[in-house]
């Protein structure tokens, strides 16, 4: 989340000669036109972040049986739900109110009340409530892959309303709400969210598969792994490019600014994306035999996490490699865990976490520019900065990864302990959309009358035979 | 008499089965989409880098309803159109009908086929 003056930017020009008139092409624009571009801008990105929602209800839901396909449906619609609201009235005041509690490790107003002392510079409160809102929903959608085919409805809406009160905005406290984290001496960076928000929410994926444990049949008696195949790999398609379109919101968005970042942002968003996808796919091929269609989404996604958080600092080149090793890692991450027996349906510990994690860790090395977190140039090891910084991320990557599984682990407990957190094994073997929700995915209407149907009966007595 | 031959066959050769049967006068026959195994056994795929058995392989199964004399013609006919040659060709075998109707005109026996 850049903080910066605002100056007339390529983006800008171009828009202004579009809106205007050539002459005004090389002039600065006035405060009030960028005042403008900057929260259009800022909206429009926050709602392709919205639209990730779409993108992960449908990657879930493919990866999944289609006996579960309601379940996985509500879980992301109520997550992004019941966590806008959750972070509206609870979360944000943490994040970014202006109390302090605890010597300023946790803030607190009542939520969007204290919206008017947080505004960034240049965005409308509500602009930048928005923005966040879209965040906090991200990291707590996260969660409901790793979960998927076994948790109660009951105690999954609880946990969402949670994350995006409690969990969540302390990492954000600590981090782009101003806090111990960016007043170190070198201070941390996380330009769009590898970490704050992708890691918060795949380090919470993972307690909830733990506390949970595997689905019925997903290891044999041995203990080897078995696959438990996608039911429908267009939806698992279509969910990634998705989520792909919704990234050019995520990180380009979180210049929050129409300037003469945008671009360059998201042109290294684009090209890490696409390294993910080609190296997860080719590694997959390489190792075990076929390209696994869903691993290579999982890529393309993993190729995004990593770029999220170093794609303020890193030049454009930096951004491939980064994104490729982001799709390397994510196809052993997602046999590590199988391995440990951590049961997670679409990978996306791995993606988020793991890939989150690695990009966060990338600045270290990769960092050219200030991306107005550093606060300097040439930062990364391979620069001549030194481990100055590595230090910070890693400080970082690890205070975040046991806070998050410290509380997101206490909190699975504790709804494993009072209201339940896993359905019971008829009704998983059943699939939990008629047991939680009343009534299948895919339809109740057999194609043929049954019993009680209003089709009446034909009037012609039957022929009688011999 | 009447006979019920059923065949159960590779799905990818249902086409040039039914082709055939249509050549030799066959008028009608039931088609099911049916899941199986035999002598083959299932087979071992992988998805996200972890086997999974394929139990019951996909098969096609289908059923027509004949006259006596007409039982090993047909039979004939879907086993040569049906093979392959490889292991999973399938199965047919024939029965015997006690009683058939066909439900608009209520004929019976010879006549309902």
């Amino acid at each position: 989340m850049r903080r910066k003056l605002l100056t007339g930017g390529v983006l800008a020009s171009l828009l202004i000669l579009v809106l205007a008139s050539p002459a005004m092409a090389q002039e600065e624009l006035a405060p009030a036109s960028q005042f403008v571009l900057d929260n259009l801008w800022v909206f429009i990105a926050g709602v392709l972040v919205y639209f990730m929602q779409a993108g992960f209800a449908l990657l879930e839901a493919g990866m999944t049986r289609g006996k579960n396909v309601s379940n996985i449906m509500m879980k992301n619609l109520m997550d992004m739900s019941a966590g806008v609201l959750a972070f509206a009235f609870v979360g944000f005041g943490i994040a970014f109110g202006g109390g302090e509690l605890l010597g300023g490790w946790f803030g607190f107003d009542f939520g969007i009340a204290g919206v008017e002392d947080t505004t960034a510079d240049g965005l409308l409160p509500s602009t930048f409530f928005f923005f966040q809102a879209a965040f906090a929903a991200t990291a707590a959608t996260i969660v409901s892959g790793a979960m998927a085919e076994r948790t109660k409805f009951k105690a999954y809406f609880v946990y969402s309303f949670f994350l995006t009160a409690l969990i969540y905005p302390v990492v954000l406290r600590w981090t782009w709400g101003g806090g111990w984290l960016a007043q170190l001496e070198f201070p941390f960076s996380d330009f769009a969210g590898s970490t704050i928000v992708h890691a918060t929410g795949g380090w919470a994926a993972m307690m909830g598969a733990i506390v949970l444990g595997p689905r019925i049949g997903k290891f044999a008696k041995d203990g080897t792994p078995r696959a438990i195949p996608a039911h429908s790999i267009p939806f698992v398609v279509l969910g990634a490019m998705i989520l792909f379109i919704g990234w050019f919101g995520f990180n380009p968005g979180s210049e929050l600014a129409a300037d003469e970042f945008v671009m360059p942002i998201a042109l290294k968003t684009l090209l890490a994306a696409a390294a993910g996808a080609v190296v997860a796919m080719s590694t997959n091929w390489f190792f075990d035999g076929k390209p696994d269609v869903s691993i290579a989404a999982n890529g393309l996604l993993a190729g995004l996490v990593a770029i999220t958080a170093p794609v303020g600092t890193v030049e454009t080149w930096a951004a491939v490699v980064i994104g490729g090793i982001g799709g390397f890692i994510v196809v052993f991450s997602v046999k590590f865990f199988d391995r440990v027996k951590i049961d997670d349906p679409v990978g996306a510990i791995s993606v988020h976490a793991v890939a989150g994690t690695f990009g966060t860790l990338s600045i270290a090395f990769f960092a050219r520019y200030d991306d107005a977190f550093l606060g300097r140039e040439n930062a990364g090891l391979f620069y001549g900065g030194g481990l100055d910084q590595f230090w910070t991320q890693l400080i970082f990557v690890v205070v975040h990864f046991v806070f998050v599984t410290v509380t997101a682990g206490a909190l699975f407990l504790a709804l494993k302990k009072t209201i339940g957190l896993r359905v019971s094994r008829e009704e998983e073997l059943a699939g939990l959309d008629v047991l939680e929700h009343g009534s299948p995915g895919y339809g109740i209407d057999p194609g043929y009358p049954s019993n009680g149907s209003p089709v009446p009966a034909p009037e012609t007595s039957t022929p009688a035979h011999s | 008499m009447l006979q019920l031959v059923t065949a159960v066959i590779k799905p990818t050769r249902l086409g040039p089965v039914k082709e055939t049967l249509k050549e030799s006068g066959v008028a009608g026959m039931t088609v099911t989409e049916a899941n199986g195994f035999g002598q083959q056994g299932g087979h071992t795929e992988t998805y996200r880098g972890a086997d999974y058995e394929v139990e019951f392989i996909p098969k096609v199964k289908i059923e027509i309803l004949c006259d006596d004399v007409d039982a090993d013609r047909i039979m004939d006919v879907i086993a040569s159109a049906g093979r392959t040659g490889e292991i999973g060709d399938g199965k047919i075998w024939v029965t015997e009908v006690s009683k058939a109707l066909r439900i608009r005109t209520g004929e019976v026996g010879a006549e309902a086929v």
